[in-house]
């Protein structure tokens, strides 16, 4: 998030695009609704009626995957109506030109068309965030997961660019990042491509600083994404595996070719906290202990790191994740030492989890002024760059990070698969309030299972009339890739043609349904649509 | 412009628009109250934060009343003691003796003024409302309307910090009551479960389900740490009590999220305790898991992916896991494997 959370307070309109907050973001959800309450706009822009469409100014409901169109559509309005920030465009922007002819084609008559939204809604919607301003764009993974998201990003960039509303209090672009600690994982260089604050692998500055750190040579060559990964092991490229905390087998697109990879592998360790689908199929399994046995911190969506803390011992014989990886790390290197000087075992003598993250710090700009005793409290928002500055509340205040922010043409693109005669439908995904991901802990949570006990698929009670279903039936639903069987929701939160269901029930398995095809940029699956059939069974 | 009052022959400044009783606590001087909290709008309907106000007729409740330039307030007369004694009787003529076995005993608001005002348990033989206890069927928050005294916090916990509209008072005399939505249950209501309006509750009337019996406020120890579900990233006390977790309790100085948590948040940590916890290492023989030391397991591991080094190896972290775990996860695999195939489910 380029603000923070608390910055709600002071949005005069919220734009929020994709993202069913109240269920996934609650608190957030909660501050959204207050935030009404006291007299600011909302424009909701959904595929689904979710909860906070009964309190928006205006809800709008986009066909799935057509987030470029409106977006670009409004900017064309704003732009027609003079609302943009002409100062703002003047002076921290560049490319405006090239960027407005491709926005000149996005007439009202066309966007209406490709999106299913009527011309009128559109011009209340750019009206209301071009004009009462200050306002802030709330998304998450209803714009992140298409194989256009990266460009989505860039559209709703572009659109608070236009109106200069970025950098100022109220006024910012939210992504809301879903796990808890999603942010802190990438943060902390858990991805292919980067180390610790995103300071890039393939970087020979930061690759030598690294070695520097660690005291070993490092690969250059960025790394392989989970896809990919996934991909290389059924292949056989990729040989052996250490997954931690995830059960991929269920929450990856296109689940029964991920259990096949797992299958091929050499070796799979896994460490989990209970017997999951993806635990199952390990060679070693290393009990873990849940985050209320371990101290350490966790980064939320609003860039603040905090402390998670030790409450009670590990349940029976179980380690932290960190203690595991130590261990094996020191073992790995012992094995290997003979041949390879270059492997320090003496690095990974951590006595707690403290001590680590003061390595963090000393190698990373970005979470440089984090001690543990000064986030103890209230946690610290990054950029901390030294011990004694305030964190970073609101970012771009006065320039972004590549310098003047820069307007990307995008077009509007269908998404990879649309329905067709064969699989009429559009499937879309997501989460619900009671729920986590594969239910791995809110499974396990009996008051939980009680309030969301099963699978159901939304279905728009026209459709449902025409299949001859009845709100509780069993439904097939299938796609090229497999078959689900559920009952029905007939409810119209969703549109006509749209389904949609959660990936949260083993017995129900929605990824075996889901489209691996990914954005080409932030090669993240299309998961919020594919084409499939639904039948009464 | 500060303004200048007096309260108790003492000169204090208070800031234009707070009210008295916002005052007289920010000066250390104690008023009682029941209904009143800071988090929510005042109402002023227990009238035990009643004052007396110089040039003011009567007693007024503190919680609704503006600060004013050169205002000379006491707040512990005779007269205000009698009728805050007053208050607590009537409220005790319809509530149940039933501290001993009560959730809220040592962290309820009634308890402590009663105690603080020396109020004896009256002998009234007058009608009592004899509600059917934990009528409401939900999973987490449990109902108990004898204890309610009608301060109408859940109320606007459910407004104001939630923002949903599930509770209201029917009137009806004296049998004037706390409803859901038009007298159905909570869930029939749009109740999210989020336990906020148990969660500001002053009594033992709303109190949180899954942790009946199993202890009071003075046998926890509290460890405050951030919610483990969604990024929002919530922080609350554990409350332990014997080695486990026994509840979730949310905090006013929470600087994320105050007393707001989700239903994930407050009730979603019977995960930890759950018999289906792995607790051994384990390594598969001949297609079955079977036990092992950590030791053992730990030097399979090491051996196997010693043979893998390099490109053939992968590391999936986790969005769960610590920022410490997290960055330990890739310098072993980039600094031990070799290889910069770590990556994580953030696209999920
Ligand atoms: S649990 Fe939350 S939503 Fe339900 S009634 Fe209480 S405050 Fe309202
Ligand atoms: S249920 Fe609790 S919070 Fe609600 S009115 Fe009764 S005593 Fe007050
Ligand atoms: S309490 Fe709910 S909203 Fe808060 S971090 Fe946990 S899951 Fe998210």
């Amino acid at each position: 998030m380029t603000n923070n959370i608390a910055d709600i307070d002071n949005c005069q309109t919220l734009f929020v695009i994709g993202s069913n907050t109240t269920e996934q973001h609650p608190v957030i959800g909660t501050r959204m609704r207050r935030a009404v309450r006291r007299g600011a706009k909302l424009i909701l822009a959904d595929p689904r009626a979710v909860d906070l469409a009964s309190i928006a100014t205006l809800y709008v409901r986009q066909r799935p995957g057509t987030d470029i169109a409106l977006l670009n559509g409004m900017a064309h309005i704003i732009l027609k109506e003079g609302l943009e920030d002409k100062e703002f465009v003047a002076q921290r922007t560049e490319g405006f030109d090239e960027w407005r002819k491709v926005i000149e084609t996005y007439t009202p008559a066309r966007v209406s068309e490709i999106t299913g939204i009527a011309v009128d809604d559109l011009f209340t919607a750019a009206r209301l965030y071009a004009g009462n301003k200050p306002s802030t764009i709330f998304y998450a993974m209803g714009i992140t997961q298409h194989t256009v998201g990266h460009n989505n990003v860039l559209t709703i960039a572009n659109l608070a660019l236009l109106t200069g509303n970025i950098g100022k209090p109220g006024a910012g672009v939210d992504p809301l990042r879903g796990q808890n600690n999603v942010q802190g994982s990438c943060d902390v260089g858990a991805l292919p491509a980067f180390y610790t604050g995103y300071q890039r692998v393939a970087d020979e500055a930061a690759r030598a600083k690294f070695e520097n750190a660690w005291g070993t040579k490092l690969p250059s060559k960025p790394g392989l994404v989970v896809g990919e990964m996934m991909r290389a092991a059924r292949d056989g490229t990729v040989k052996a595996m250490w997954i931690v905390g995830e059960n991929v087998a269920m929450s990856d697109p296109d689940s029964k070719h991920v259990v096949e990879a797992m299958n091929k592998l050499d070796f799979l360790v896994v460490s989990e906290l209970f017997m999951t689908e993806t635990a199952q199929l390990a060679d070693v399994v290393l009990p873990a202990a849940s985050f209320a046995e371990k101290d350490g911190t966790f980064s939320n969506t609003e860039r603040r790191v905090q402390r998670v803390r030790k409450a009670i011992e590990p349940i029976g014989e179980c380690r932290t994740d960190w203690q595991a990886v130590c261990e094996v790390a020191k073992r790995v290197s012992g094995f290997k030492l003979q041949v390879e000087s270059n492997l320090k075992p003496e690095t990974w003598n951590y006595e707690a989890a403290e001590q680590i993250m003061q390595e963090i710090a000393s190698v990373t700009p970005s979470y440089a002024g984090i001690t543990y005793a000064r986030i103890d409290k209230k946690g610290l928002q990054w950029p901390i760059p030294t011990k004694d500055h305030p964190g970073t509340p609101i970012l771009h205040t006065e320039k972004f990070t590549r310098g003047k922010g820069l307007f990307s043409p995008v077009e509007h693109q269908e998404p990879a698969e649309n329905p067709d005669a064969q699989f009429p439908f559009t499937l879309t995904t997501g989460r619900i309030l009671q729920h986590y991901h594969t239910r791995s802990l809110t499974g396990r949570v009996a008051g939980l299972d009680q309030l969301a006990p099963e699978e159901r698929v939304e279905l728009h009670p026209d459709d449902a009339a025409r299949l001859g279903v009845n709100d509780g039936d069993w439904l097939r639903v299938s796609s090229r890739r497999g078959q689900v069987e559920a009952r029905a929701w007939v409810t119209d939160r969703v549109g006509h043609g749209v389904v949609f269901m959660t990936f949260h029930y083993a017995d129900a398995l929605t990824n075996a349904l889901t489209n691996t095809a990914v954005d080409p940029v932030a090669k993240i699956p299309e998961l919020k649509v594919c084409a499939v059939k639904v039948e009464k069974k | 412009m500060p303004i200048n009052l007096t309260i108790n022959g003492n000169t204090i400044q208070a800031r234009e628009g707070e009210t008295v009783l916002q005052a007289a606590r920010a000066n250390g001087v104690h008023i009682p109250t029941l209904c009143y909290h800071a988090d929510l709008s005042p109402v002023g309907a227990c009238r035990l934060c009643v004052v007396e106000v110089e040039k003011m007729r009567g007693l007024i409740a503190a919680c609704t009343l503006p600060v004013a330039e050169g205002m000379v307030v006491q707040t512990h007369t005779p007269k205000i003691v009698e009728e805050r004694k007053f208050v607590l009787e009537m409220l005790l003529t319809d509530h149940p003796n039933d501290c001993m076995i009560c959730e809220a005993d040592g962290g309820c608001e009634l308890q402590d003024a009663v105690y603080e005002y020396q109020v004896a348990w009256s002998d009234h033989k007058g009608k009592r409302h004899s509600y059917p206890v934990g009528a409401d069927q939900n999973p987490f928050v449990f109902t108990d309307f004898n204890k309610c005294i009608l301060c109408t916090r859940c109320v606007r916990a459910c407004a104001e910090i939630q923002g949903r509209n599930v509770w209201g008072v029917a009137n009806r005399g004296f049998n004037d009551k706390i409803v859901a939505g038009a007298d159905v249950s909570m869930l029939e209501a749009g109740c999210e479960q989020c336990g906020a309006c148990a969660a500001y509750c002053p009594t033992g009337s709303l109190t949180d389900k899954p942790s009946r019996g199993k202890g009071r406020a003075h046998q926890f120890s509290k460890v405050r740490t951030t919610c483990v579900y969604c990024g929002v990233g919530c922080n609350f006390d554990f409350n332990v009590r014997d080695g486990k977790i026994v509840k979730v309790t949310s905090a006013r100085d929470a600087y994320v999220n105050g007393m707001a948590l989700c239903v994930k948040g407050r009730y979603g940590y019977e995960f930890i305790h759950h018999p289906d916890r792995l607790t051994k290492p384990l390594i598969k023989k001949d297609g079955k898991f079977v036990e092992s030391s950590w030791d053992e397991a730990l030097d399979l591991v090491a051996e196997k992916l010693a043979q893998h080094r390099g490109d053939e190896f992968a590391f999936l972290a986790s969005a769960k896991a610590t920022n410490e775990e997290n960055y330990l996860f890739q310098k072993f695999t980039r600094a031990v494997m070799g290889t910069n195939s770590v990556d994580h489910c953030a696209r999920l």
